[in-house]
């Protein structure tokens, strides 16, 4: 099944409503350090594409740079990553935000349910503690509320480590736009929002995958 | 197969056939004892069934005292409305066809040689057997079920034991086994059924189908269904939210586990096990989702005795104190919430018990209760404005003792005859009290002790079944059932159903 690339992915999505970091979409450095300059530093650099699913296992996302030459360098390094199979690549210029709470949604085709949507406790565990819930597509706001509900880490959607509590209705709105995406797009497999950082209560998608059918 | 639920009048009849017949023929009727023909009309005939019996039997012999005929042709049109068929598969489309001709509108075909011998033959037979009743008009559920029971029609159509008491809970089963644990249950508990059908291989009428005839029968108050296989999983879902708007629904999901994960590219697949994505269709659709056969029943027994709580707000009332704190904890680990004692409450209580009761929740009332007390507290917390449950723990500790001292060797010398006369009488009075007191305020009240189980002639679990509740066998499986009644409460309100 046919990956779209990162910026195609959001493309796609944030049409619905799925909210993701202003970002530039950009193919050479020079371009890239401009992009940096007007969303203001740190940034992050990613190399991006459609054959591209797995940037963090390949080491294609650059993360905090704090100044144009180190964005010029990883742009370099980055463009001399790609390699034939991975096809027409850009680079991917995004503020570099910070949080210390994230989660996890999607899309999910079942076989035997169809379409599904997901909410979750994201990050490098999140696999391993599994608190996740899913409900068949569409769903209604009251739907999108009882999977936050379903979340057993609520302490985590509290106020936080100084952050405040996490906007439920925010969440429920991502859940709703994915759930609308998925109606839409009868061609969607799958989508991954991961993480969904929470920024100052807010979730933000900084990073997206859409599987196409 | 969507087709087959009650959409029209004229397939709601045909439901009605199978749980209300006028008249009920048993064919294929057989002389031994051992066999499905035989133990079929037994068990209708033995269960009190009250419309006419006919029987076929290949040799027309008398089968139970029923003279049977070797063909339908022989017998009477227009006073049989279900056909019981208890003969080879290959011989079932004549049957099928002589059978519409005496007007007969539901068919359970026990018979196995079906689908479920996983041959293309056996599929063949059963598309044709299925396709037939559809051109005759007649409901054909099974093959290779177990039965059909139906207390109100005191119709025990079944090749199996028990005949459940009479009640409001409609089951409906894709494994007949679990129609008879549940109809064990029913015995056990004395919460009874209205309608139980074993599925079969579920040829034409599914799962759904049987509930959807239960959302609109005045005999049935809550579903209880166990499935394996849903086949078009979103139908399926569909279907019982639409169900679940008007009639609670407790299913138990066999295989959950089976699958686990599958292999799939993005993150949100890799997290999709099949039981996951059952359980939130579950919680999407208003559906009560039990764990075990067990806690279902607990559940749909509540369901089908006590009103749904307005609120999560739950009263703890114990004679003694270690129930409560285990109770409190199982509490913490649901979306119930032990609320604490509002003042005016506690002022009222301090009103009639020594002052070394709890005087908190749970209200443990430390043996500091006389006569009238345990009546008056649940009463007490019952109508507080601020509590929307109780549950009511302790009883029976005296008329344990009473049975100990009946059975003893003193009996019924030394005042003990008069004693046990007296607690007996309380702790069946508390029983009657807990009923009355939720009746009065519309509010659950749940009983809870192991003499349920332990000793379920005791006057207190008696006591109990005579009200015509459920008496928990603990009080985790009384906070597990509340929980369920307090999901299904919130699921209707925030949908503007309640």
């Amino acid at each position: 099944m046919p990956t779209l690339s990162e910026a195609a992915s959001k493309e796609l999505l944030g049409a619905f409503g799925v909210p993701f970091p202003p970002e530039r979409v950009v193919g050479s450095t020079d371009e890239a350090v401009a992009a940096a300059d007007d969303l203001g530093y740190p940034v992050v650099v990613k190399l991006g594409g459609a054959g591209i699913a797995h940037k963090t296992e390949r080491g294609l996302v650059r993360l905090g740079l704090g100044s144009a030459e180190q964005v010029r360098d990883a742009g370099t390094e980055l463009l001399g990553a790609g390699t034939p199979d991975d096809g027409d690549v850009h680079l991917l210029v995004a503020p570099m935000l910070r949080a210390s709470r994230e989660l996890i949604a999607g899309l999910h085709r079942d076989p035997q349910f169809g379409m599904t949507v997901m909410l979750g406790v994201g990050g490098i565990v999140a696999e391993a503690v599994a608190d996740v819930t899913f409900r068949l597509v569409p769903i209604e706001p009251v739907d999108a509320e009882e999977m936050i509900d379903d979340l057993a880490l609520q302490a985590l959607l509290g106020e936080f480590r100084g952050e405040p509590a996490v906007d439920r209705t925010a969440v429920a709105d991502v859940l709703l736009a994915l759930s609308q995406a998925a109606t839409a797009r009868g061609d969607l497999a799958s989508a991954d929002l991961n993480p969904l950082l929470i920024v100052g209560g807010r979730p933000v998608a900084v990073d997206a995958l859409v599987e196409l059918r | 197969m969507a087709g087959a639920g009650p959409g029209t009048d004229a397939d709601t009849d045909r439901f009605r056939a199978l749980f209300e017949p006028r008249g009920v023929l048993v064919a294929g009727a057989s002389t031994h004892p051992g066999k499905f023909g035989f133990v079929s009309l037994h068990n209708i005939l033995a269960c009190g069934y009250e419309g006419k019996v006919f029987a076929t039997n290949r040799d027309g012999a008398e089968v139970l005292g029923v003279r049977s005929v070797a063909e339908v042709d022989d017998l009477p049109g227009g006073e049989i409305d279900l056909v019981f068929v208890c003969t080879p598969a290959s011989s079932n489309a004549d049957l099928l066809r002589a059978c519409a001709k005496k007007g007969i509108t539901a068919a359970f075909i026990a018979s196995a040689g079906y689908g479920e011998m996983q041959t293309d033959e056996g599929r063949q037979a059963e598309a044709e057997l299925v396709a037939l009743a559809d051109d005759l008009g007649i409901l054909l559920a099974g093959p290779n079920g177990q039965g059909v029971v139906s207390p109100p029609a005191k119709l025990c159509a079944q090749i199996v034991a028990p005949f459940p008491p009479r009640g409001h809970i409609g089951i409906a089963s894709q494994s007949g086994n679990f129609v008879s644990s549940f109809e064990n249950y029913a015995q056990l508990t004395g919460v009874g059924v209205s309608r139980a059908v074993s599925a079969g291989n579920a040829a034409a009428v599914t799962v759904p189908d049987y509930l959807e005839y239960y959302a609109d029968d005045p005999e049935t108050r809550v579903a209880l269904a166990y499935v394996e296989s849903v086949g078009d999983g979103w139908d399926f879902v569909q279907r019982l939210r639409h169900i679940a708007a008007r009639l609670p629904i407790v299913l138990v999901k066999g295989g959950a586990s089976v699958g686990g994960k599958r292999a799939a590219a993005s993150h949100t697949g890799a997290l999709a096990s099949d039981d996951r994505v059952f359980d939130g269709a579950c919680r999407q659709a208003g559906v009560s989702r039990a764990g075990t056969i067990e806690q279902a029943y607990d559940i749909a027994a509540t369901f089908a005795t006590q009103p749904l709580p307005q609120g999560n707000r739950v009263v703890v009332v114990s004679t003694a104190g270690g129930w409560g704190v285990v109770t409190a904890d199982a509490l913490a680990r649901t979306g119930l919430e032990l609320i604490g004692l509002p003042d005016d409450l506690r002022a009222a209580i301090d009103a009639e018990l020594p002052p070394r009761w709890s005087r908190n929740n749970p209200i443990d009332m430390a043996g500091g209760e006389t006569r009238d007390t345990v009546p008056k507290v649940l009463e007490l917390a019952a109508s507080h404005p601020d509590v929307d449950a109780v549950i009511f723990l302790g009883m029976g500790i005296q008329a344990n003792q009473a049975k100990l001292m009946r059975e003893g060797p003193f009996w019924p010398d030394h005042g003990l005859e008069r004693i046990v006369a007296y607690h007996e009488r309380q702790d069946a009075r508390f029983a009657e009290a807990a009923a009355s007191v939720s009746e009065a305020t519309g509010k659950p009240v749940l009983s809870a002790t192991e003499l349920a189980i332990t000793s379920p002639g005791n006057a207190a679990p008696a006591g109990v079944r005579v009200s015509g509740r459920l008496c928990y066998a603990s009080a985790n499986r009384a906070v597990t059932a509340l929980d369920h009644l307090w999901r299904r409460s919130r699921w209707l309100q925030r949908r503007g159903l309640a």
